[in-house]
């Protein structure tokens, strides 16, 4: 097993605030990889750097070999590393469809084709179709985005993250704010991604992070504060005083 | 050549003194109001009204211009701008624009569209020696009145408690909000002082810079030079775009009058691109 | 596109990847209201000979509008100096018919492929930076471009304008008459030619990517789309557009008036499109109509005053709120709500899919 991604040294700073303190992070290929960590932690700050909406003040990430740490979010996405938001970031006005089909089309660089109705790329329409049937979208295919149920809406976000065809998908809190009836779906989908697909998730529940990861890495004030299996983690008082001295 | 220097002087003052309010109204409230120029239309126009048809004195002008349009300003803002403020940019372009036709089309039809000239007190016009310079009178006057404005408006942002409640509402209006600051009521003043300082400006700024009825598009472009140049985080960057683009203007007119106007827009062009947040603004600011 | 009442069909025997193809294709059929369009403008050539002149301004003003369409539509960028490319445009078929050829379909030609290359030039100009200083560039360059007019009166006739060319036969077979007969048909071949052209380009991937980008950015970069280089093709495109909006009116009216460059004419064609629709394509050609004869009516009351008129509807609209005035047909009684979303999703040939 090799690493897919890593990070080395990775600082950022705000001011004089140190949102991410010298994270070096190393994700195994196929690996199901959580981060946990309390509030404030800097998790989704690391995604972003890790995705390129924010750059390090210092420090390298680096993707299959690559240094990607200078390169624009949408050359790291077509390099095989999406993401899917903790809060819905959808296109409000298209169909499930529509968006679906569009992130395909930019994974197969179709994007300044500008003759051919979309309709006339069989392939693409195929493949849409697969995957929006995946991701148990399809009787809401050709809704607008912004009516669809909560549940359906964070689907939609792993759909358009998973067509870019991901070597390694970044999942920032797939269940937040689904409603308990839709839940189930959502997880079950997680659960079934497949296997050659390296995720990394951030998440809150507990239970999900236990029941889904083979490896946690623990961030506390923006630094590695521990990393290990399941197990390892799961046994830590120092982890458990950490949780539950928030939680109380 | 230093008389050059100084009409430039006078001449962005007059720019400054029009323009500052437009730098609240896009600083607070986000709000691209190329209407301004209107203001100063007004302005202008109800000092030429007065002084011509009912022989009142030009010093009288003056503030009743500032009155009267801060008047207008508020009622303006009350009843139409301030419903505008969280629309999109398109709308507020297209309204402000319908504003200026309307206003242009208004003057058009009641003023006639010739150039309207009014009829200086004698001690203001001509000219005077200082230290050797040739300067004239009413140049003097106009950059002795912007100069107590500015040192006014600068005194009134940073010593009074009403300044540091437009300041604090200008960097972050809703946190403004939330220490309690009434935002709205703040603005709303701070509109009708900007629309009176505008009138103003154009009723000094008659005899220098023209009125016609075509004014609020003839200048418009200049007063958001002013903004964007100076940006709208500080009084100072305003006022020193102001000075530049006056003298710059005054200059380029005087001395290469075939591609003066170009250049002035080839320069801000290049300015928006290499710093779109305004010449003077501080780094990561606004 | 706003389709009236359109409701996803419900296909059962089928896969989804025949719901899906036939959701796409129903991205892009026509529409009746379009084919209506195409049908009555053309038919207005029999039935109007006598207001060609008229007609011809509105196509030209039209397909003006569908230029700023792609650009503000598509695009997402507030241009207040989108008549630099239009009276650039005029300027350069004048200056063409004058000093080297008169044909005008190559004047068109050359002075779209022109009006583009500053379109591509200055597109970069307009990527970084807020709405506001977008639109100080862009009225910036238009301004630029008036002042040069103005200034190189040896090549432009200054503020008289430029006359004294003659503009030959269309691809030297179809003269222009005294009664604006063929400019009309001229210009509303050019019209529909351009149009299609656009159509296809909005309903490809390409169109899709511009929608995405303007419906939200950041995610649109996640999905990888380059944001910087569609915008810089789709504001090219709009500028040869413009471009040619600009020399059919030199060519249908053998005169180049310095008024081409005017900041009015910015600001018209912008409320052009907001009276049709933005971000639609046809919103441009409804605005153009409504605009002309909104104009012509004004002008027999207050010909000189037809500004305030303008800045008026301005204001109204505004006010009114534009998505109201675009969506009016929802203030109708519903049966007639219903009657209009079946004409606008008919259209010709087999159904496809389920309907209603």
């Amino acid at each position: 097993m090799s690493a897919v991604l890593q990070t080395r040294n990775l600082m950022k700073r705000f001011g004089g605030f140190v949102a991410t303190n010298d994270v070096s992070l190393s994700v195994e290929q196929g690996a199901r990889h959580a981060l946990i960590g309390p509030n404030g932690a800097g998790k989704t700050t690391l995604i972003n750097l890790l995705t390129g909406a924010l750059k390090p003040t210092s420090g390298r990430v680096i993707l299959q070999g690559e240094d990607i740490t200078d390169l624009p979010p949408h050359q790291r996405v077509r390099r095989g590393l999406a993401r899917t938001f903790q809060v819905n970031q959808l296109f409000p006005e298209f169909t499930p469809l529509e968006a679906v089909v569009l992130a395909i089309n930019e994974r197969e660089q179709l994007g300044a084709s500008a003759w051919k109705p979309l309709v006339r790329y069989p392939q693409v329409v195929d493949e849409a179709a697969a995957l929006l049937e995946r991701f148990g979208l399809s009787d809401v295919m050709g809704e607008r985005t912004s009516r669809l149920p909560y549940g359906k809406q964070r689907l939609l976000e792993m759909a358009l993250a998973f067509a870019a065809k991901p070597r390694v998908l970044l999942l920032d809190e797939p269940a937040a704010g689904v409603p308990e009836e839709e839940r189930h779906e959502v997880l079950a989908i997680v659960r079934a991604l497949p296997s050659d697909v390296t995720v990394v998730l951030i998440e809150h529940d507990m239970d999900l992070v236990f029941s889904f990861a083979d490896r946690i890495s623990v961030l506390v004030s923006g630094a590695l504060f521990t990393e290990g299996t399941v197990a390892e983690i799961a046994a830590d008082p120092r982890v458990k005083a950490i949780y539950l001295g928030e939680d109380a | 050549m230093l008389t050059i220097l100084f009409d430039g002087i006078a001449y962005g003052m007059l720019l400054f003194i029009i323009a500052v309010g437009l730098a609240i109204t896009l600083g607070l409230m986000n709000f691209i109001n190329l209407a301004h120029g209107a203001f100063a239309m007004a302005g202008g126009y109800i000092t030429v009204v007065l002084m011509n048809r009912y022989g009142v004195s030009f010093y009288l002008c003056l503030p009743i211009a500032f009155l009267a349009m801060a008047v207008v300003g508020v009622v303006l803002e009350r009843t139409l701008y301030r419903r505008l403020y969280s629309a999109s940019h398109l709308d507020q372009v297209l309204f402000s624009v319908g504003l200026v036709f309307m206003s242009v089309a208004a003057v058009q039809y009641f003023m006639g569209g010739q150039q309207q000239l009014i009829h200086l007190p004698p001690e203001l016009s001509g000219r005077t020696e200082i230290f050797g310079i040739g300067v004239g009178r009413y140049r003097l006057f106009i950059t002795i009145v912007c100069a107590v404005l500015v040192v006014a408006l600068q005194l009134a942002l940073t010593k009074t408690r009403f300044g540091s409640q437009l300041r604090a509402a200008v960097d972050d209006g809703r946190v403004a909000r939330g220490l309690g600051i009434n935002v709205s009521t703040v603005f709303a003043l701070t509109f009708a002082a900007g629309s009176g300082l505008a009138g103003l400006g154009g009723a000094m700024g008659a005899e220098i810079l023209g009125l016609d009825p075509n004014f609020p598009l003839k200048f418009m472009v200049y007063f958001l030079i002013v903004v964007t140049v100076g940006g709208t985080s500080t009084i100072t960057g305003p006022f020193l775009a102001a000075l530049l683009l006056g003298i710059a203007d005054v200059a380029g007119k005087y001395y290469v009058p075939e591609i003066g106007a170009f250049v002035i827009y080839a320069v801000m062009v290049i300015m928006l691109v290499l710093r779109p947040h305004g010449l003077f603004a501080r780094e990561g600011g606004r | 596109m706003t389709v009236i009442g359109e409701t996803t069909a419900a296909v059962s025997s089928t896969g989804p990847e025949h719901v899906a193809a036939t959701q796409l294709r129903r991205r892009n059929a026509w529409r009746a209201y379009e084919i209506v369009l195409w049908l009555v403008a053309i038919a207005l050539i029999f039935m109007l000979p006598s207001k060609a002149l008229l007609l011809t301004e509105i196509a030209i003003l039209a397909l003006f509008a569908v230029s700023l369409d792609l650009v503000l539509g598509y695009a997402g960028i507030v241009s207040l100096g989108h008549g630099a490319f239009f009276g650039l445009g005029a300027y350069v078929a004048g200056l063409f018919a004058m000093h080297f050829f008169p044909e005008p379909v190559t004047g068109l030609l050359v002075a779209g492929l022109v009006s583009g290359l500053l379109g591509f030039v200055t597109s970069f100009l307009v990527l970084r930076g807020s709405d506001l200083t977008r639109l100080m560039t862009t009225l910036g360059i238009a301004l630029m471009l008036a002042e040069l007019a103005n200034q190189m009166a040896w090549l432009t006739g200054g503020a008289d304008g430029l006359s004294g060319f003659t503009v030959g036969p269309i691809l030297g077979l179809f003269e222009f008459d005294l009664w604006g007969r063929t400019g009309y048909i001229y210009s509303l071949v050019v019209l529909f030619l351009a149009t299609w052209a656009a159509r296809r380009i909005v309903n490809s991937p390409f169109g899709l990517s511009l929608k995405a980008v303007q419906g939200n950015r950041v995610r649109a970069a996640m999905v990888g789309v380059p944001a910087k280089s569609r915008i810089v093709v789709i504001y090219t495109i709009a500028a040869v557009y413009a471009g040619f909006a600009g020399a059919l009116l030199t060519q249908t009216t053998s005169f180049v008036s310095p008024d081409v460059l005017a900041f009015h004419r910015s600001a018209d064609v912008l409320l052009v499109l907001v009276l049709g629709g933005v971000g639609y394509l046809y919103g441009g050609i409804i605005g153009a109509i409504i605009f002309t004869l909104l104009r012509d009516w004004f002008s027999v009351i207050t010909p000189q005053y037809w500004m305030f008129w303008i800045g008026l509807v301005l204001v109204i609209i505004v006010m009114v709120g534009r998505e109201n005035i675009t969506r009016w047909h929802t203030f109708l009684p519903a049966p007639i709500q219903r009657a209009l979303a079946r004409a606008a999703n008919w259209r010709p040939g087999p159904k496809i899919g389920g309907g209603q």
